[in-house]
């Protein structure tokens, strides 16, 4: 264990920006790719139940 | 055990299914487990300090968009040679998460070419072929959502994906060699060799990106089998089912 | 072979017949390569650089351009599908038409490019390397550009999806055509850049015409 404390567990040996950044984009990107497609998943079974009642009448 | 059987997909629905959870929380506990590593028990570089530690984002997510790549490839050999519907939907599926990768790696390079090399961006023959593969994603995922009928498109992005995939290599090596006649070894990164613990963490994350690629994947290979296949008994069934209960819930 | 030549010989009358489209990408290469001294200044030194560069990605760009006629007439008219249901393997007439097309396009640029390396101030050498290297090089590009052209075929907004798919397989040319002429004023040897990119365009002579006969039957069923 080399951090002493959490503001220099941020701080990272002054690098902070560049490695937050790098992770913090990360999580963003994969937290949407996770949304969008429980969002699509919604969306294509709305439309594709929809689909199904129409045919039926 | 006939494998052949889960190429069906009604038989692969349900798997997928059963698996999604699975990896799902693989991932999260080797992500957990890796960043652990990553940032609390491999010791600082006596080179670049603090900022290597981008290296176990940065390899796992350059590492995976490669594979998948790769992993696009096989499925559209796989389809064109054998007509298996099933790997279309699973070239399809894989793209959007190969290009999200790609997109990471490209961008936590920049982010550690910064400090390391003075520049965001510099045309060195990893982040350049990194570039051009995200042009590919691009490129397959542009095509497949643009042709209207959706057998043809499974087929011409299969047929993308394997010129794609004997370019890839060919990129690589032109790149390469380009950038050592225009840089010389300039950019070449000064690390101290890994410690041990470094590169279990790197392994662990390089894992971490694999079970969830797998777990997203069969997710989005479930609503693509969904859409395509509605027509067929089983899958009205089950559209039929989860329509149910999304417009109980939707109307709570 | 009988089918080869005559798909050619057609083509290339076709071709003829609208020759004014030919000039189009003939001049968009040239306007292309000349517009770069004035966004970068004219300084023969600088222009000796960029040259080669300037030269290839204008080459390019200008294949790019007549790509979506390549095969749009003969879809639209219903000739394809004809020649996809006679006997012959569709290899050859794709093959035919290919090269009918790099005549018609890819030829004319290898035959201007000296005069674009006076523009650039290249040292006759200079020149004779780039001429030789978009002579090799530039059937690739036809030759990718035909499965791009055969993917695309009658879809919506075809011309700049295929510009998306084209462009980034096509850097290794770019790559060993514009090295050959850098190493060339470098004075280093030039027969390794030369003969990957010959060697490149036999791999896609050897490939490309079944990628593009796959992806025409698609077009069309």
């Amino acid at each position: 264990m080399q951090w002493q404390s959490f503001s220099e567990f941020i701080a990272m040996g002054g690098r902070g920006f560049y490695v937050w950044g790098s992770y913090g984009l990360a999580f963003i990107l994969i937290l949407a790719e996770l949304r969008l497609l429980a969002q699509r998943r919604r969306q294509s079974l709305q439309r594709l139940h929809q689909l199904q009642q129409l045919e039926k009448d | 055990m006939n494998i052949f059987r889960f190429s069906s997909p009604q038989t692969f629905y349900p798997l997928a299914g059963k698996l999604i959870p699975v990896f799902g929380s693989l991932a999260a506990l080797f992500c957990a487990f890796g960043l652990y590593l990553g940032f609390f028990v491999a010791p600082t570089d006596a080179v670049q300090g603090e900022v290597y530690r981008i290296i176990y984002l940065h390899v796992a997510a350059a590492w995976m968009s490669m594979f998948i790549y790769l992993v696009m490839a096989f499925w559209s050999a796989i389809g064109l040679g054998l007509g298996t519907r099933l790997s279309f939907y699973m070239t399809q599926a894989l793209a959007p998460t190969g290009a999200l990768f790609c997109f990471i790696a490209l961008w936590s390079g920049a982010l550690w070419g910064r400090p390391t090399w003075g520049a965001y961006w510099v045309w060195d023959a990893r982040l350049t072929s990194q570039l051009l593969l995200l042009f590919l994603y691009f490129g397959f995922i542009a095509l497949t959502r643009s042709i209207e009928d959706p057998r043809r498109a499974d087929k011409a992005g299969a047929i993308l994906a394997l010129v794609g995939a004997v370019n890839v290599p060919i990129i690589h090596f032109s790149v390469k060699w380009w950038s050592t006649l225009h840089q010389g070894a300039s950019v070449s990164m000064t690390r101290s060799s890994l410690a041990s613990s470094m590169l279990i963490a790197m392994l662990v994350m390089a894992f971490a990106a694999w079970f969830y690629s797998i777990a997203v994947t069969l997710a989005r290979a479930r609503r693509i089998i969904l859409e395509r296949e509605r027509h067929t008994d089983w899958a009205a069934a089950e559209i039929a089912r989860l329509g149910r209960e999304l417009s109980v819930t939707g109307s709570r | 072979m009988k089918t080869f030549f005559a798909v050619l010989h057609r083509d290339l009358l076709l071709a003829w017949r609208a020759r004014s489209d030919l000039l189009v990408a003939l001049s968009f290469f040239v306007i292309v390569a000349s517009l770069f001294p004035f966004g970068v200044g004219a300084e023969p030194e600088q222009l000796r650089a960029i040259g080669p560069g300037v030269v290839w990605v204008a080459a390019l760009l200008a294949s790019l351009l007549a790509l979506p006629r390549l095969f749009a007439q003969d879809f639209d008219n219903g000739v394809l599908e004809q020649l996809l249901l006679s006997p012959e393997p569709p290899v050859i007439w794709v093959s035919a038409k290919i090269l009918a097309h790099w005549l018609t396009t890819g030829l004319p640029l290898v035959l201007i490019a000296p005069v674009l390396g006076l523009m650039y101030q290249l040292e006759p050498g200079a020149s004779g390397i780039l001429t030789l290297s978009l002579a090799l090089g530039t059937p690739v590009l036809s030759l990718l550009g035909a499965i791009g052209a055969a993917l695309t075929l009658g879809l919506r907004g075809a011309g700049s999806l295929l510009a998306l798919l084209v462009l980034p397989l096509c850097v290794p040319v770019l790559v060993f055509g514009a090295g050959a002429v850098d190493a060339w004023a470098g004075g280093m040897p030039v027969t390794a850049h030369l003969s990957l990119l010959g060697g490149g365009s036999l791999a896609a002579l050897a490939l490309a015409p079944f990628a593009c006969a796959a992806a025409l039957r698609l077009a069309c069923e």
